[in-house]
This record gives C-alpha cells, structure tokens and sequence, in this order.
C-alpha cells in the first residue's frame, strides 16, 4: 500500500499546489483588476485610512487638515476646516460618506499621495503607511476674510483676485458661504437651498449679466481690430435706435463726438453699442473667446463645479454664426452672462500687458518630509490684446475710477484702473423677484502703472450700483492684499 | 532514539509559543491602548499547556511522531491570535476549547491505547458516524445555518456533529477496508475495459456514495459531503490500488451531485455563485467576491496582523464569516500570499507527517487508518481553502484548527491523538527488535 500511499501525497500536494496557484492570482496577479471592481468597496475605505495632506493658505494658515479617530483597522482620518466657512468655496470639502467638492477633489491624487507606483511599493515593503502632500495655496486669508466679510454685508455675490503676472488666485469668495465642518450634518439642507445656494461657488459657478463692465471687453476688441484708436471719435446721443428697440444712456444724456476715454470714464452705452457694430460679430467673439469666453475656464477646480461664460440661448452657448443683438452685446446685455472669475480673467490679461495666465489656486505640492515635490509653473492661456491696447485700456479705465462711475474704488496713494457695472435683473427669482434688483459689479486691477492684483466683485440682488456697492469691495480687496506684499 | 524524537518536539514548541507571542504583541501594538504585558502572558500560558502535553507525550507516547503536535500547536497559535485579532471574547472560547481538546486528546490517548479494539466495534462507530450526520435534521436539537443544516443543539451544548462523525467514517472505512480490501482486488473484472469491482462487496462503497449524497441533500452539506467522499476515494485507492474504482467512484459523485445541483435549489445556488460570482455581488455573490477582494488588499506581503478590514468604518460586514469560512482570506489580507503559503505549507507538512505514519506502520489497519485521517483532514484544508479561493463551490467547511469552532478544535485533536497512537506503535515497532514486550512500564 505503501506506493498508493506516496501517490496519494502527490496528489494532495498537486492539490495545495492548485491553492497556491489561486492565492497568488487573487493576491497579486489580478489584484489590480479586483481593485477597480465596482462593486469592490475596498479602496474607497483604505483612502479613509490615508493620512490626507493638508491644504494651506499662502500665509501657512491651515485651511484644512485630517485628524486620526480610532486604531488600528478602524483607524480613520476625518477632515477638519479650522477656519470654517471662510475658504469653504473654493477649498470645498472631502468626507468619504459625502463626497469631495472643487479643490480637495481636483487635487486629490496629490492629498493622498498617490505620485508614483514605486513609492507605494516601496512603502508596502517597509509597512509604512501611505501619507498624502500638503499642498500651500495662493490664498491670501487676511484678502479673503475682508472679501467675505464685506460680501456678508452688501449681499449674495462673490470676489474673485487674481495676481496678473502669474495668475495666482489670492482670493476667490462667495456669499453665501458654507462652513465644510458641518457638511456631514447638514449637506442635505445645504443641498436643498435653492435660494441662497451655500453650495454653489457664485465665483465660478455664478453666471450673471456682466452689465458694463464687459465694455472694456467691445474696447478692446476695438483697439486691438484697429476700428478705433484712443482718439477715434464717435457720436454718442442720447438714444439709438438697435434692431427696432431703443438703446439709451443713463438720463438719456447726448455726449456728442467724444473717444473712448470719455465713453469708458462716463459708461455711455450709445457709444459702445455703435461700437461693437462698428467692430462686427466676428471680432467681437474672437476677442471674447481669447479672453476665456465660450470656455471652461482652466483653473484647478473639477470641470463640472465651473462654468463657462457667454451668450446663453436655452442654457446653450452661442457661437459667432448664430445670431445676436450685437449692440446690446457690446454693452455687456442681451444673453450675455458671465462669471466673476471670468471677468476677473479678463482684468488681469489687461492689467498683465495683454497677457492672460492660467488662473490657479495652488501654488506648491509639499510632501511629508518638507520637501516641495511641485511648484506652480505660470502658463500663459492667451493673449487677448497686444501690450499697447492693455496700456490704452489701463488708461482708460484709470479714468473710470478718477473721475467716473468708480471713484469708490480709489485707493489713496495708488492709481487704480477699472470699470463698473450695474445690469438690471428685475423679477429675478433669487432676489424675490423684486422689481429694482441689479447685478452690480466692479472690475479692475492696481496699481494701474505696475499692476500687482486684478480683483472682481459682484453683488447681486442689489438695489444700488456696481459704483457704489462693489467698488468699495474691490478697494477694501485690493488694499489688504497691496498693505500685505 | 525515543527521547531524542521527544526533546525535537519540546523544540519546536518553544517557537511556536513565541511565534503566538510574537502574534498577540503585534495584534496589541495594532490597538494601541494595551501594549502591556499580556502577550507574554498569553504566551506563557499557551507554553505552559504545551510543556504538560508535551510531558504526557512523554509518559504515554515516547516514540511518537514528534512533529505532528508542534504542528498542530502552531495551527492552533495561528487560529488563537486571528480569532483575538477579529474578536477577543471569540479568543476567549477558542482558548476554551483548545484546553478541552487537549483534555479529549490525553483521554484518547488513555483510552485507546490498544486502537486496534475499535475494529471490534467498527459498525457500531459506523452507525454512530452516520446517526451524527442525521442528527442536525432532527426535530428539536438540529439547526439550520445559512441554508444547511450543520449544527446540533442539546440544551447549552452546541456542536457540528460532522466534525466527529469525519472520524467514526473513517475508523470504520479504514477497519472495513483491511478485511475486504483482498476480495475487491481479487474479485475485480474487466468490463469493456474498466476494472469493476465486484458486486458482492460493491455494496459499502454504494452505501457510503449514498451517505455523500444523503448529506448533500438532506443535510445541505455540500463541502462535507464533497470530504467524506474524496477521503473515501483516498482510503479505497490506497487499499486497492486500483485507479479505476477512484475514477468510477468520482464519476458516481459527479454525476450525483449534478443531478441535485439541477434539482436541489440550495446546492444549485452554491453552484451557481461560485460560477457567476458578479450577478448579484451584493447578496448571494457578496462573500466570495468579499473574500477575493480581501485576498487582492493582501499583495505578496499582506498588510500586518490587525491592519486588515472586516468590518467597514460604518460597521456593517465586509468580510462576511472572517471568523469561520473566510478566515483564510484574512489571513491572505494580512500576511500577504506569503503568509498563506505558510500556512498551506504548515497544513501540507502536517500531510506529510500523517503519511509517514502510514508508511511505517505495519499492519493494514493502522496503514489504513493513518492514511484516511490525514487524508481527510488535508482534504478538509482544501474544500475550505479552495472554497474562498474560488477553486471550488464555497461551503462552511472549518480550517481545522484555525478557524472559530469548538467541534472542529475538539474533533480534530481527537483525530491527532489516533495519528499519534498509530504513530507510536509503527516507530516502536520499527526501532526495537520484535518479539521484545514493552506492553507497558515506560516511565520516565
């Protein structure tokens, strides 16, 4: 029996060999496959297990960190916002039962640290556990703490600063705001807020009638076509007539045969709406879409939390065949909406000498060592204008907060260029559709000479002008952020 | 010769009670809160019951195989710091019922030392083995488990009755066998090809493919039944020598067990998982498809004693059964494909051990008898093993010594203690010239 015997062993050892065989091909050969299986829970609660990197302002405040709760295989890290609702839009929030929003979502793989295959093996085999980067914004928190603060007290609405020559997000505010820390608690009733929308980035999210301050938009496309130059004069009265329909300056005022500086000084519609007749459809767009028109704009947020700007039938975007009312176009009406971040692009090509980079909130990737593993590289996205037409349109602007519609915006000691805006939105549900709310706006950079910072402010549900409610934040913005360089 | 087999084993069960040290010190580092001195302890604790088996050893048994019991002991050290991993209180009982199978260890040891007398009472242990396997149907003391009627219930006691009833099989197929094993090769013929055995003593075999289908529908028990059968193929294999009465008898359960597959809704179902895991991952699909994806976490390395997941940060079951049928699969996650083949290799060493009894003992029925205890304690490490791993229909088979379970504990240290018995005598007779009496009076 002996012989069975020994082939009996055979045969079991074939047999354990077979489990080995099956071990290793569930253990290492196909486990990457089973780790994308969708119903393979898995990853989604070991990323709850990886220490998330921290997320921090400019000034090393810490705008968001993961603290450990429990041991062991219970082990997990929860998010905490130590400064609550002040950098809730655009930081966002990241709970594994909830969800991640807008920064902590685009940089996520960063957070978790999940940079190269090597390291992850190399940290299986000395068992030491996956830690994610910090990663240091270009948020300035004493800027966006004045920009919520003063939203807060004008009204719903959103700041938006962008440094010009690299474009580095200083501050990006919106009103209402959320606090991040109580997502898990409230994100239904949060969600449910159609009126206030807490959740909504109105920075990038917030499509609204940019008013007049898009004529610097029909300026430039002026001057950089070559329609107009700074001493074209043209003939602005009181009322033209566009597509059948009255166009009317404020008071209904006749300027006469004046230039652009006097037109973007006083804001004078007829003038730029026979402008942008003059300048044509074609030129119009191209100058639009140059500035980030017609786009997503390309900043670190996820594509789906910001929206593009542009002239809007049925929610979808208009290109330059379809056909618009070109003079209320140029004087920043019709279907025309924009965001805030996109006016403030438009601000910084400018004041940048016709050069408009990419807006980015994050400025370095810092791993657990304290090494700086990434640092933001600014990357040209267009150039809109040449350096002369920027310079032209600085002059003219400067003129806008001099002596014109923007004198709140004046900043003693230092020039300021900008331009208002007031667009009517009456019965706007969101107001309470009331009958005199507008969406009131400012846009500029400073110092005009030598241009540090381009902010945007916009309040909506307004009763009173961009001049008088949003000028006054750009400055209070514009001055933190000159007083703190 | 005979201390120098008994010293090998005291030394190999001082690592073994410092691997469970080593086990519970990295489980206690893992929670953090207590890195006192209770692994050691624990440790000390386990040692010392290890040291008084040992000394029994000794005493009773001085020519025994002495890796088997350092082997068993190592299963069971591995067993005791994954159960306290998943759940001290469960520890608790396992430690229990380790001490209780040490107890029912010695008392066979005592009791039997002449083994040979079961072959007196063999269709009695037979009849008892089968009126266990029934008992789990039985109004008032069976009980129902996931669709399969595995448990037995008499007043606080609760036990698997098939983890005992493996052993009586196998006595009795080991006793039956010795007798007949003579005529069914001798009275074989060849019919168009195939040797048959014949019909005169083909009745115990059908008898017993009966009883393997018996459980498959009545008792629902497709991993025992698939055991019992396949130690029975093992034993008649090894006895005859003839393949073909393996392959006709395979081809007997194959076609058994398809036709209740087709028929029996609850072994359908079983099939069916195993074959399309992903139709309904969230339900009948979720344990095995939990166990792969606990074994694909593991890698080469796994991720550390206590590191693994059982239970999702909100508490509901990730790896459904961690505790019993999937307990290999935590350990796949946590001591990586290296671990597990540890462990594979630890139950193959076993394996080899209880073959080596079997080649050295000198009659048929301990020949017999150690060959259908190893086989089906190897073969129960498979349908377990192969169950969470996909190789075959998972079924609540226990990782003996391993797994959460006081039957399979007890049971299986019953069974280590008949290897033992047939071990000794098989190396005594080898060692020292025949005719000697050594009846008795080895003291120490």
């Amino acid at each position: 029996m002996n012989r069975q015997i020994i082939k009996l062993f055979a045969f079991i050892v074939a047999l354990f060999a077979v489990l080995v065989g099956f071990t290793s091909y569930w253990s290492v050969w196909d486990a990457k496959a089973l780790k994308e299986q969708d119903v393979n829970k898995r990853p989604l609660f070991e990323a709850q297990q990886v220490h998330r990197g921290r997320i921090l302002a400019a000034d090393g405040t810490v705008i968001a960190l993961s603290k450990p709760k429990g041991h062991g295989a219970n082990l997990q890290y929860v998010r905490h916002y130590p400064e609550g609702a002040l950098f809730g839009h655009p930081i966002g929030y990241s709970f594994m039962e909830y969800g991640d929003s807008e920064f902590e979502q685009f940089h996520n793989a960063e957070l978790v640290g999940e940079e190269s295959e090597f390291s992850t093996i190399l940290d299986e085999l000395t068992g030491r556990n996956r830690e994610g980067n910090d990663i240091v914004t270009n948020l300035d928190t004493e800027a966006q703490r004045v920009a919520l603060a003063d939203l807060e007290e004008a009204g719903f609405g959103a700041v938006v600063a962008i440094e010009p020559s690299s474009g580095a997000i200083k501050v990006m505010a919106s009103n209402k705001p959320y606090d991040p820390n109580r997502i898990p608690e409230e994100i239904g009733r949060l969600n449910q807020n159609d009126v206030e929308t807490p959740l909504v980035n109105r920075a990038t999210q917030g499509q609204r009638p940019p008013g007049s301050t898009f004529k610097v938009v029909t300026a430039a496309a002026g001057l950089e076509s070559g329609v107009i130059t700074p001493e074209t004069t043209i003939n602005a009265p009181g009322s033209i007539v566009d597509e059948g329909i009255p166009l009317d300056n404020d008071f209904t005022k006749d300027w006469g045969e004046i230039s652009l500086d006097t037109a973007l000084t006083n804001s004078v519609n007829t003038w730029f709406g026979q402008l942008g007749q003059k300048v044509g459809q074609n030129q119009l767009f191209e100058t639009m879409e140059k500035f980030g028109f017609g786009s997503i704009p390309p900043i670190d947020l996820p594509s789906n939390q910001v929206e593009p700007s542009g002239v809007f039938s049925e929610g979808e975007l208009l290109h330059r065949n379809d056909p618009v009312d070109l003079a209320r176009l140029a004087i920043g009406q019709e279907r025309l909406l924009a965001t805030p971040l996109q006016m403030a692009m438009v601000s910084s090509a400018i004041a940048n000498h016709g050069k408009l980079m990419k807006p980015q909130i994050w400025n370095r990737v810092v791993d657990p060592d304290g090494r700086t593993v990434k640092h933001l590289d600014p990357s040209q996205y267009s150039q809109p204008v040449s350096a002369k037409t920027a310079a032209e349109l600085t002059t003219a602007m400067e003129g806008v907060v001099n002596e014109g519609t923007g004198t709140n915006a004046a900043i003693p000691g230092v020039p300021v260029a900008g331009k208002t805006g007031t667009a009517e939105t009456p019965g706007n549900k969101a107001c309470g559709g009331g009958e005199n709310e507008n969406q009131a706006w400012f846009m500029g950079f400073a110092p005009a000479d030598e241009p540090k910072i381009a902010v945007v402010a916009t309040v909506e549900c307004t009763e009173e002008f961009g001049g008088d409610i949003a000028a006054p934040i750009f400055r209070d913005v514009a001055e933190t952020i000159l007083n703190g360089e | 010769m005979r201390s120098s087999a008994r010293n090998r084993e005291l030394a190999a069960l001082i690592p073994v009670a410092l691997l469970l040290t080593a086990g519970f010190t990295a489980v206690f580092a893992q929670e953090g809160s207590r890195l006192g001195n209770a692994s050691v302890i624990y440790g000390a604790y386990f040692f010392a019951l290890c040291i008084v088996t040992h000394i029994y050893l000794r005493i009773r048994l001085p020519n025994a195989d002495p890796y088997l019991f350092p082997l068993m002991a190592l299963l069971t050290a591995i067993g005791l710091v994954m159960v306290y991993r998943i759940d001290e209180n469960l520890a608790r009982d396992q430690a229990n019922w380790f001490v209780l199978g040490l107890v029912l260890f010695a008392l066979t040891i005592q009791l039997l030392r002449d083994y040979e007398v079961l072959e007196r009472y063999r269709y009695t242990i037979a009849a008892v083995g089968i009126l266990l396997l029934l008992a789990p149907r039985l109004p008032g003391i069976g009980q129902q488990v996931n669709g399969a009627y595995l448990g037995v219930k008499i007043g606080p006691i609760a036990f698997q009755p098939a983890e005992f009833s493996k052993i009586c099989i196998v006595v009795f197929l080991a006793s039956y066998l010795r007798e007949h094993r003579e005529v069914l090769i001798v009275g074989a013929r060849r019919v168009l090809g195939v040797t048959l055995p014949p019909l005169k003593h083909f009745g115990p075999m059908l008898v017993v493919w009966g009883a393997s289908m018996f459980m498959l529908v009545f008792i629902r028990d497709l991993g025992s039944s698939l055991m019992f059968f396949a130690a029975f193929l093992a034993l008649l294999y090894v006895a005859t020598g003839r393949f073909s009465f393996v392959v006709i008898g395979m081809a007997m359960f194959i076609v058994g067990a398809w036709f209740f597959a087709t028929t029996v809704p609850h072994v359908h179902d079983r099939i069916e998982v195993w074959l399309h895991p992903y139709n309904d991952p969230q339900n009948t699909g979720y344990q095995i498809l939990n166990s792969i994806f606990a074994q694909a976490d593991g890698g080469l390395f796994g991720k550390g004693f206590g590191q693994g997941m059982i239970t999702t940060p909100g508490g509901s079951t990730l790896l459904p059964a961690a505790q019993t049928d999937t307990i290999y699969s935590l350990i796949v996650n946590e001591l990586g494909l290296f671990g597990a083949c540890g462990l594979i290799a630890t139950y193959l060493l076993v394996t080899a051990r209880g073959f080596k009894v079997a080649l050295l003992a000198n009659d048929g029925f301990s020949k017999l008898l150690a060959t259908g205890l190893t086989a089906v304690f190897a073969i129960q490490a498979f349908v377990i093993i192969g169950g969470v791993t996909r190789v075959i229909p998972l079924t609540g088979v226990t990782l003996p010594f391993v797994s959460y379970g006081g039957s399979s504990i007890v049971a299986n240290f019953v069974l280590l203690a008949l290897l033992l018995l047939v071990s000794d005598r098989a190396r005594r007779e080898a060692q020292e010239p025949a005719g000697r009496d050594l009846a008795l009076g080895v003291t120490t």
